[in-house]
């Protein structure tokens, strides 16, 4: 008996020593994960920090772009990112509500999101094909931000359509009985209490679709985005510059670059970009401590 | 009465609601389907800017087989991709060798073995990795793995398949972390406590019941991940040198099907049979990624369905 | 040649059946709810007693494994096919066992109705949203409180509150499934005497798993089991020995269910 015993704690004591072995394996792996990508970040942040000013955020690029900063950039980004979501968000927003609210189980509704999956797949370069062959060519819109922000309206659409569809359908179903009940119209029940439940949810996927949006490259390069303009866009039917694009440009294409130039471009783009993202985790964070049920 | 029962009866009228409402509906609705007319409109679109090409000059074997991608060729321009194909698939390769083992480790550790607050700011963490974009990763490439590469190798040039792999790897791999993780949390707990009430540890549970319920999620993540190497544009133009070649070594440069296009449809004429020729490479990446992404939503509905 | 028959019933069903796919929830139920009784349905679990209420204002619209069969009259109007399902189910008001407090202010909550009614004026909504709370038996509690969230009072608030929804609705006929599950019965007692209020000015159907409770208020009873109504009458000739099933007996005298 005692023996036994002995030898079951043995066991155990091995047991417990291949457990601790494979935790600190998976750890391991997580770090090796993270870690690059940290120590790439502080690389970032260590060679191109210096030339972050304001000046170098508010100054157009002089001298071919070696020198001066990136101001058309930053605002033809802003110009891509926010025609881009004018079309994306109405649009997503409504067939997320189609999704979750009017369609029925059935094969048409599996063909839509199967629809959304693969639109979420194509490449980015197949969808600036298809950019440059429907709007720049077929709709006569040439090069320009309507036809870049169109191009990246319907990649980033899949972001909304997912983030907006499970905001609505967090939203308990026992709310929208009680309300048919009461006689309200589907488009009622959706207005008075689906959406006001779901608005802060659908906010947080739209902030992460800016970040998307704001560092795409492929689809903007051949349908809207220029290397380098002397001027700011004054509509949609103009090219503008991009920060996406710029980064590439001073990397690639422009001889003489000093090596902190495109640094500080890479760093600008990737603040831009983790600061929408943290914003919308933060925002989350706060609405998962507000409980209205 | 019966001019009671009729009035009490009036009540069945289409009002102003019902209106708003079916109008709302049909506006919805277009919205809905307008997802699959953006698919069925890129395949359309690209196809038709891509159809010269096919109907002109259009040799399946030579598009698919040779390995000389010669456009530009005065005498005999030539348009095989075969080159361009082991570029793009020595990559996606390297990248998943790497990606799939840290993913899965990473996957396992934090939805099985982390838990609480570590549990929460790691999943952050990896959320805030797969946002990087593209055109940064491809600035590392250029940047910081070229030179390192370039080091710790003692190779000429550090622009090749290790870099675009190895960058590859660590932008894929936070996203197939994310679906791993959905993966492992889809298997339901009674599973898990099932195995424990016989005595195992938490490993033998994760590697005898977990990992084999949760084993299509997985594949599913790994496929998506596949896609997302083939189609990736911006990083692989940048780090893997760019050369024409069908690769012998890591050390080899190469050049994948989608930064062929990013780098040469500004070049070309609108029309022209390279121009054609670079959107039927968009045909080919359009068809390859939708049955890639069709098999792994395949897959994955089915763990749902069990 | 004023006759009963004449008066047209509130509530007409016909050889009423209900089925979820291959199940079938109630069969060939036919009764009458004349306007302004109070009518019960008795029955223990699985009766099909909320099927039969969910067919009644259509909510069957909503769930498409849910099919019956038989005809269904609301004021002699067929309801098979109608034009506005909406509008039938503003006119029937309906509390269900759980109660449901919309995530909005108790004000907002009994004021929804009449705004989807297209009601705006402030004035008017407060003596509607006063009047409705008070009829539920909850406006004491909350009157200081009106701007606080619904969906966070108490089990019994809530199911108040949703009482006080259904009257703001100004239904000609109000059903309540299990409304006392959730309430205290000294709150339960005061919902009653509401309802034999209630009564003068709507038609009430009253679903009640507490059988002394059918008692109590209700004109005529029925009773349901296993989705077949075994016997329907005046409720104090079932009561006082008159039931001529004796399942139903069994039932009544709380040998089952």
């Amino acid at each position: 008996m005692n023996s036994e015993m002995f030898i079951e704690s043995d066991l155990n004591r091995t047991n417990k020593r291949t457990q601790a072995l494979y935790r600190t394996l998976f750890i391991i792996m997580t770090l090796l994960l993270i870690l690059p990508v940290v120590i790439i970040l502080g690389t970032l942040v260590y060679k191109g920090g210096g030339i972050i000013s304001i000046d170098f955020l508010f100054t157009d690029p002089i001298n071919g772009m070696t020198e001066g900063g990136i101001f058309p950039a930053l605002v033809g980004t802003l110009w891509l990112v926010s025609v881009a979501l004018l079309i994306s968000v109405p649009l997503g927003v409504a067939a997320a509500i189609y999704l979750s609210e009017y369609a029925a189980d059935n094969w048409f509704t599996r063909i839509i999101n199967l629809a959304i999956i693969n639109l979420a797949g194509v490449p980015s370069i197949v969808h600036a094909l298809f950019g440059v062959g429907a709007f720049v060519i077929f709709f006569g819109f040439g090069t320009s931000i309507l036809a870049a922000s169109l191009t990246l309206a319907i990649m980033t659409l899949p972001v909304v359509i997912v983030s907006t569809r499970e905001s609505l359908q967090s939203v308990p179903y026992a709310f929208r009985e009680a309300c048919w009940n009461m006689g309200a119209t589907r488009w009622q029940t959706i207005r008075r209490v689906v959406l006001p439940n779901a608005v802060s949810g659908i906010l947080t996927g739209i902030i992460l679709e800016v970040s998307r949006t704001a560092g795409e490259t492929a689809p903007i390069m051949f349908t809207g985005a220029a290397f380098f303009l002397p001027y700011l866009p004054q509509g949609v039917f103009d090219q503008t510059m991009a920060l996406s694009l710029h980064l590439f440009v001073v990397a690639t294409q422009v001889p003489n670059v000093p090596d902190a130039l495109p640094y500080g471009v890479a760093l600008v783009l990737i603040g831009l970009v983790l600061l929408m993202n943290s914003i919308s985790i933060a925002f989350r964070m706060h609405l998962r401590g507000k409980k209205k049920w | 009465m019966t001019t009671q029962s009729n009035q009490l009866a009036s009540f069945d009228q289409r009002d102003k609601e019902w209106y708003i409402d079916k109008a709302i509906q049909i506006i919805v609705f277009m919205s809905g389907i307008s997802a699959i007319l953006f698919v069925v409109g890129i395949f359309a679109f690209v196809t038709m800017e891509g159809f010269g090409f096919l109907l002109k000059d259009f040799s399946i074997s030579e598009f698919l087989l040779s390995p000389w991608w010669e456009p530009t060729d005065e005498d005999e321009p030539t348009y095989g991709i075969l080159a361009l194909v082991a570029g793009t698939a020595s990559v996606t390769g390297l990248a998943m060798l790497v990606a799939v083992p840290f993913s899965l480790g990473a996957a396992i550790y934090i939805g099985e073995f982390a838990s609480g607050k570590k549990r929460e700011y790691l999943k952050i963490l990896i959320e805030l990795l797969a946002a990087i974009p593209s055109v940064v990763w491809g600035f590392i490439g250029l940047t910081i793995m070229n030179p390192l590469i370039i080091a710790v190798f003692d190779v000429p040039v550090g622009l090749n398949v290790l870099n675009a792999g190895i960058i590859l790897g660590l932008m894929a791999a936070p996203i197939m972390t994310s679906i791993a993780e959905d993966a492992l949390k889809a298997v339901p707990d009674r599973y898990r406590e099932a195995a424990e009430a016989l005595g195992a540890t938490r490993w033998q549970v994760i590697y005898k019941t977990v990992l084999p319920a949760a084993k299509n999620g997985l594949l599913g993540a790994v496929l998506l991940g596949v896609g997302r190497g083939f189609g990736e544009t911006m990083a692989v133009l940048m780090a893997t040198g760019h050369a024409i070649n069908i690769p012998g070594s890591v050390f080899d440069p190469v050049r994948a099907l989608t930064a062929t296009i990013a780098a040469e449809l500004g070049e070309t004429a609108v029309g022209s049979t390279h121009y054609e020729a670079l959107f039927t490479i968009g045909i080919f990446l359009f068809l390859i990624t939708f049955i890639i992404n069709l098999t792994a939503d395949l897959i994955v509905r089915g763990i749902r369905k069990q | 040649m004023v006759t009963t028959t004449e008066i047209t019933p509130k509530l007409q069903v016909k050889d009423l059946t209900i089925r979820y796919g291959s199940h079938t929830a109630l069969s060939g139920v036919s009764l009458e709810v004349m306007p302004n009784e109070i009518f019960s349905i008795i029955g223990p679990a699985n009766a099909g007693k909320t099927s039969f209420l969910k067919v009644l204002n259509r909510m069957d619209t909503f769930n498409s494994e849910m099919k019956y069969d038989g005809k269904i009259f609301f004021n002699g109007l067929d309801t098979r096919h109608l034009r506005n399902h909406y509008a039938l189910r503003r006119r029937i008001g309906v509390v269900f066992p759980l109660p449901v407090g919309l995530p909005m202010t108790v004000y907002e909550n009994v004021a929804l109705s009449p705004r989807l009614r297209g009601i705006n004026n402030k004035a008017e909504l407060d003596v509607i949203v006063e009047r409705c709370l008070q009829r539920a038996a909850l406006w004491d509690e909350v009157k200081d409180r009106l701007d606080s969230l619904g969906s966070l009072l108490s089990g019994g608030q809530q199911q108040r509150l949703t009482i006080a929804r259904a009257l703001s609705q100004e239904p000609e006929l109000l059903v309540l499934d299990e409304f006392s599950i959730a309430v205290d019965p000294v709150t339960t007692m005061r919902i009653e005497e509401v309802l034999k209020e209630l009564k003068e000015e709507m038609t009430i159907i009253l679903v009640t798993n507490l059988v002394q409770q059918a008692r109590r208020l209700a004109d005529r009873t029925a009773f349901f089991l296993n989705g077949e109504c075994v016997e329907m009458g005046i409720t104090e000739a079932l009561f006082s020995g008159e039931a001529k099933d004796q399942r139903t007996i069994d039932y009544i005298e709380g040998r089952f269910g």
